[in-house]
């Protein structure tokens, strides 16, 4: 059967020595199966999951970390993908929150099954919200849809106001973006806010963007506000 | 560099779908790749190549038919611009995807 809409419609036609076959197949099928056995998975244990994307350096852990800062309460949990290194995942647990490696090796995203994998052994228990703190790279973890409620994506001062235009398929699928960084704006005389929010409209339909510096913990309580919605919206089922 | 994932993900389709048909060998695969679907077509094209070996698809051809974004205002059908915002200039209804996200596999030539 056709794998786009059921209509049935692989049925081969005869050629000399052969057969043609309709398939209209997603290529990413299997993916996204393994991405919606998570999310109904996360859905029944209440667990809001975040995916956290960006460049390497984007501030991504420190985004984090000054979460853990501001909430000490909250229930937190994180899986972090790297090539190489727990580095990540030990900064988290330092901040308070549990975490975990999942080291990649040669792979430049993690993929539903690997985080389903990571998850089977080690369940982080009561947690309301679990990061993913997926590979620092704005061009493989946008096609791997991984079961999340939200892809959020981090994006700093430092890297360029036109940086959107040229990652156009991150961004887009992007429910947040989160400007970090924006304490050292005074000393890049090349970057502007202005800037930046032109370029995501120009890639997403409806940008939504947080400007934050974890230095300073600056924009942090929009963050946790968008958390907070987020959260209550997974309980309530919309997502 | 995913594209290796993608072209292994391809492949097991493809199998999959050769063994349906009881096909002995698959000599042509046809593609529909999106401009901005995050994969490109040269590194795919060279993934599938590495990874078609040993397989029912070892000796077939990938057949990449492109396709460009389009982004539509839903109210008004009127085409997005390639550069400028993402929302319809009368009255900011956001736009939509309508093209250049997917990648399908369409049709596989096979000989049976």
């Amino acid at each position: 059967m056709c794998g786009t809409c059921g209509c049935g419609g692989d049925s081969p036609v005869p050629t000399a020595g052969g057969v043609d076959v309709e398939l209209h197949a997603r290529v990413m099928a299997h993916n996204d199966h393994a991405a919606e056995h998570n999310r109904a998975h996360f859905r029944e244990a209440g667990l809001t999951v975040i995916n956290l994307m960006g460049s390497p350096g984007a501030g991504k852990t420190a985004l984090l970390e000054a979460t853990a800062r501001a909430r000490p309460a909250w229930r937190l949990a994180a899986v972090s993908g790297d090539l190489a290194t727990d580095n990540d995942a030990a900064r988290l647990a330092r901040a308070g929150i549990p975490s975990r490696a999942i080291t990649t090796g040669t792979v430049c995203h993690l993929d539903a099954e690997m985080l389903h994998h990571a998850l089977h052994h080690w369940s982080p228990g009561d947690t309301e919200v679990l990061f993913v703190e997926n590979v620092g790279n704005l061009v493989c973890p946008a096609i791997f849809d991984l079961g999340q409620a939200a892809n959020v994506v981090c994006l700093s001062v430092t890297e360029g106001d036109d940086k959107p235009l040229k990652y156009p398929v991150m961004f887009r699928e992007a429910d947040l973006v989160v400007i970090t960084k924006a304490d050292l704006l005074p000393y890049l005389p090349g970057a502007s806010l202005e800037g930046l929010r032109a370029s995501l409209a120009q890639v997403m339909p409806e940008p939504r963007c947080i400007v934050t510096s974890a230095i300073g913990d600056d924009g942090t309580d929009e963050w946790l506000g968008w958390i907070d919605a987020l959260c209550a919206r997974t309980r309530g089922g919309e997502s | 560099m995913h594209e290796y994932s993608v072209a292994c993900a391809l492949l097991d389709q493809i199998e999959a779908a050769a063994r349906a048909h009881d096909a002995t060998a698959v000599k042509v695969v046809h593609l529909a790749l999106g401009a901005q679907c995050g994969v490109e077509a040269g590194l795919l094209t060279g993934a599938f190549e590495l990874a078609r070996a040993g397989t029912v698809a070892a000796e077939a051809e990938l057949s990449i038919r492109p396709v460009p974004v389009r982004w539509v205002c839903p109210r008004c059908g009127g085409e997005r611009p390639s550069g400028a915002p993402l929302v319809c200039p009368d009255d900011g209804t956001p736009a939509r995807l309508e093209a250049g996200d997917e990648l399908i596999l369409e049709r596989l030539e096979m000989e049976v």
